[in-house]
């Protein structure tokens, strides 16, 4: 029997060399400036100039069409700019889920008139998303959501509630999924849609859940009859399901999945020292290696997505490996510094206390570890 | 992909000639000549005759016999015949073996005792012996394959090797072979325990239906196939030449001996008594991805390296390391 998996090397074109280089000087130009402090993880620090800069560059929607604004480059181009924005902690949080994931499925799924509309904008870094899945009662269980939209004149009204919206309350829309037909018990993936709905619609509200390190990143979005036009309804009524999951390829195998605690690493390897005792040695070793194969797999699922396939397995291992990973990072740093006490001294200790505090988070956002074991199982044939 | 044909008709070839009683035989010390045989008229083992550019070729074909334990000095002969036209020897027909030499450190040839010829590399020189002049004492892995310790070299051709060929290279290349064995192994494991979960039924189903079996089996999946990426990126820098390959093989060797540790333990917790039989084919892998990850190099060892490098490097050095073409 052959292997269930398949993940083929993928060998980076030269122009992502020079594009590398870019990046690198932009990232060198910004941080002599002053302008952020590093974190790699893509969901803690956001500014909207960043962002703007970035857009000004073109290494926002870089893969999307001319005319929408994009650049019509690779996506390994793409991964390429991903890769050294998260690796050298930008705060990219602003646009990231435009650019990752709205923007992609309106270039699939959307109309010409949502198109024109909402890609230049966000290429140039001024239109935000979020995203709007979860609710109170549906977590990992998502066709169980019971946010209604009910079609009225010119559009639907839309009432329920969504949660875990990082960033509603600085995105401008939330691309939502709703029912637009009652759960179906024998086929419980129909009647589900996705709806662009405009954060500031009279009828929303935005309510910030902090998490545990006291920071607002999460929202509560109440939708109380809230108007949609029809014009807002992204591909076909009823195919939300088969919308949501066509992107979970991209969702789940990006650098993001394994690069959020890598300042904590960055900090290690500088504490280290040039000349290391042999066990901190081979832990830096050990780290680097998995860092460096997740890496190769998560470029060969970028290296499948470039040809048009869906590498959703793959991707789920990607994803599975790197949240381990990441989590790993600042646990064993504690363990190797022992410099985790009270009011952290330096930039290490600052980036270890908050990978800490955000780990919980790492293994459960874009699909837990326990949904994409099942995801993985299913592709051994167990399910 | 160039090495799917390749790897496939590999897998045919071993799954044609590695039963269960070869693998009994050759663990009594008898050596599988049809097997070898067959390999040696496909012409398995002059793949690396141009030198390096061969590996991803090699890879393919060590992770197919991987896959099937296949019990003998196929990467061992691979290799020493790269060395030996490196070296400008002839390098004569039949099994072949090599090891790198680790000063005070006693020095276990693979197979040791079967080979025709064996090159022992220390440094930048080369000595070259055939079977009468090599005096061993046997000893084997946990597999049970032969693993000699050489006692005595009556004479032997010394030879320099080139600039680009040291113990040190042969102890990485060695340690890629390894490695794409065990990723074979690790495949064939997967395969093993997936099928036995699906055909084992406890409480009136196939224990494969309970989510306990599904995550560990997912989780071996992500070992496998983290294994498998490491070994083929690393074979591609290799073949190239890249500058990055260095730190390719390291890595490849450290990410699946990592592996093969996990996958091992859930592959036998899957299995449960069955998998601890003797008459049950799980051993076979197990038992050699538990010794082949302490060859040419374990973890430590290749970790210990690559920190210093990584160290080296510095923090901000760290990212250029990861990413070099």
């Amino acid at each position: 029997m052959s292997t269930p998996f398949r993940f083929d090397p993928v060998e980076l074109p030269p122009e992502c060399g020079a594009l590398r280089q870019q990046v690198r000087a932009f990232i060198a130009e910004e941080l002599a400036a002053g302008r952020w402090t590093q974190n790699s993880d893509f969901a803690v620090h956001r500014a909207a100039d960043f962002s703007r800069r970035l857009g000004g560059r073109g290494w926002i929607g870089m893969t999307w069409p001319k005319r929408y604004g994009g650049g019509e480059r690779s996506f390994l181009e793409r991964y390429t700019v991903t890769e050294e924005l998260l690796a050298a902690g930008a705060p990219v949080g602003c646009h990231w889920i435009a650019d990752r994931q709205s923007g992609p499925l309106l270039l699939r799924y959307g109309s010409e008139e949502q198109r024109e509309t909402f890609l230049p904008g966000i290429c140039r870094g001024e239109i935000f998303f979020a995203i709007g899945m979860s609710e109170p009662d549906s977590g990992s269980d998502l066709a169980s959501i019971r946010t209604r939209a009910t079609p009225v004149c010119g559009g639907y009204e839309v009432t329920g509630a969504k949660v875990w919206t990082s960033y509603a309350h600085e995105s401008h829309y939330a691309i939502t999924l709703v029912r637009t037909a009652p759960l179906d018990p024998k086929n419980r993936h129909a009647g589900l849609s996705q709806l662009i709905v405009e954060l500031t619609a009279p009828g929303v509200t935005i309510r910030p859940i902090r998490n545990l390190a006291g920071e607002h990143d999460f929202n509560e979005i109440v939708l109380d009859r809230v108007f949609v036009p029809s014009s807002r309804l992204v591909g076909s009524e009823g195919d939300g399901w088969r919308q949501v999951t066509s992107e979970l390829a991209f969702e789940r195998s990006g650098p993001e999945r394994f690069l959020s605690s890598h300042q904590v690493l960055v900090g290690l390897v500088d504490r280290a020292g040039t000349d290391p005792e042999p066990a901190l040695a081979e832990a830096l070793g050990r780290i680097g290696a998995n860092l460096w194969t997740l890496r190769q797999m998560s470029l060969s699922v970028a290296g499948m997505l470039q040809v048009g396939e869906t590498p959703n397995l793959e991707a789920a291992l990607v994803k599975d490996l790197g949240g381990a990973y990441e989590r790993g990072i600042p646990e064993r740093a504690r363990r190797l510094t022992r410099r985790c006490r009270g009011q952290p001294a330096d930039r290490f200790e600052a980036a270890l206390a908050e990978a800490i505090l955000h780990a919980p988070s790492w293994t459960l956002r874009g699909g837990t570890r326990e949904i994409l074991r099942g995801i993985i199982a299913r592709g051994l044939g167990l399910r | 992909m160039r090495d799917t044909i390749l790897y496939d008709s590999a897998m045919r070839l071993f799954g044609d000639h590695v039963s269960p009683q070869v693998l009994a035989e050759a663990e009594r010390g008898a050596w599988p000549a049809s097997l070898w045989n067959a390999v040696t008229d496909a012409g398995y083992l002059d793949v690396l005759a141009e030198g390096p550019a061969g590996m991803v070729e090699a890879v393919a074909i060590l992770r197919a016999a991987g896959h099937h334990a296949a019990p003998m000095p196929l990467p061992e002969t691979m290799l020493t015949r790269w060395l030996c036209a490196a070296a400008g020897i002839d390098a004569p027909a039949g099994a072949l073996s090599v090891a790198a030499v680790t000063p005070d450190e006693p020095v276990v040839v693979p197979w040791g005792g079967a080979a025709d010829a064996v090159a022992i590399v220390s440094g930048s020189s080369l000595r070259f012996a055939s079977r009468e002049q090599l005096r061993f004492e046997h000893s084997a892995s946990l597999a049970g394959e032969a693993r000699d310790v050489l006692i005595a070299i009556d004479a032997a051709q010394t030879v320099p090797l080139p600039n680009a060929v040291s113990a040190d290279v042969v102890r990485g290349i060695g340690a890629l072979m390894r490695a794409a064995q065990m990723a074979g192994a690790m495949e064939a494991a997967l395969d093993l325990a997936t099928r036995y979960a699906n055909d084992r039924v406890q409480f009136g189903r196939p224990i494969g239906k309970f989510q306990a079996i599904q995550q560990q089996l997912a989780l071996l999946a992500e070992e496998a196939a983290a294994a498998f990426v490491a070994v083929e990126s690393a074979a591609l820098s290799v073949a190239e030449g890249r500058a990055s390959a260095e730190f390719a093989v390291a890595a490849a060797k450290i990410r699946a001996g990592e592996a093969a540790g996990t996958v091992a333990e859930i592959a036998h917790q899957v299995h449960g008594a069955i998998g601890f039989t003797e008459e049950y084919s799980l051993h076979h892998l197990s038992r050699r991805l538990w010794s082949w990850r302490d060859e040419f190099g374990d973890e430590t060892y290749w970790a210990a390296t690559l920190g210093r490098r990584i160290a080296a490097a510095g923090g901000p050095g760290l990212w250029p390391l990861i990413t070099a073409p």
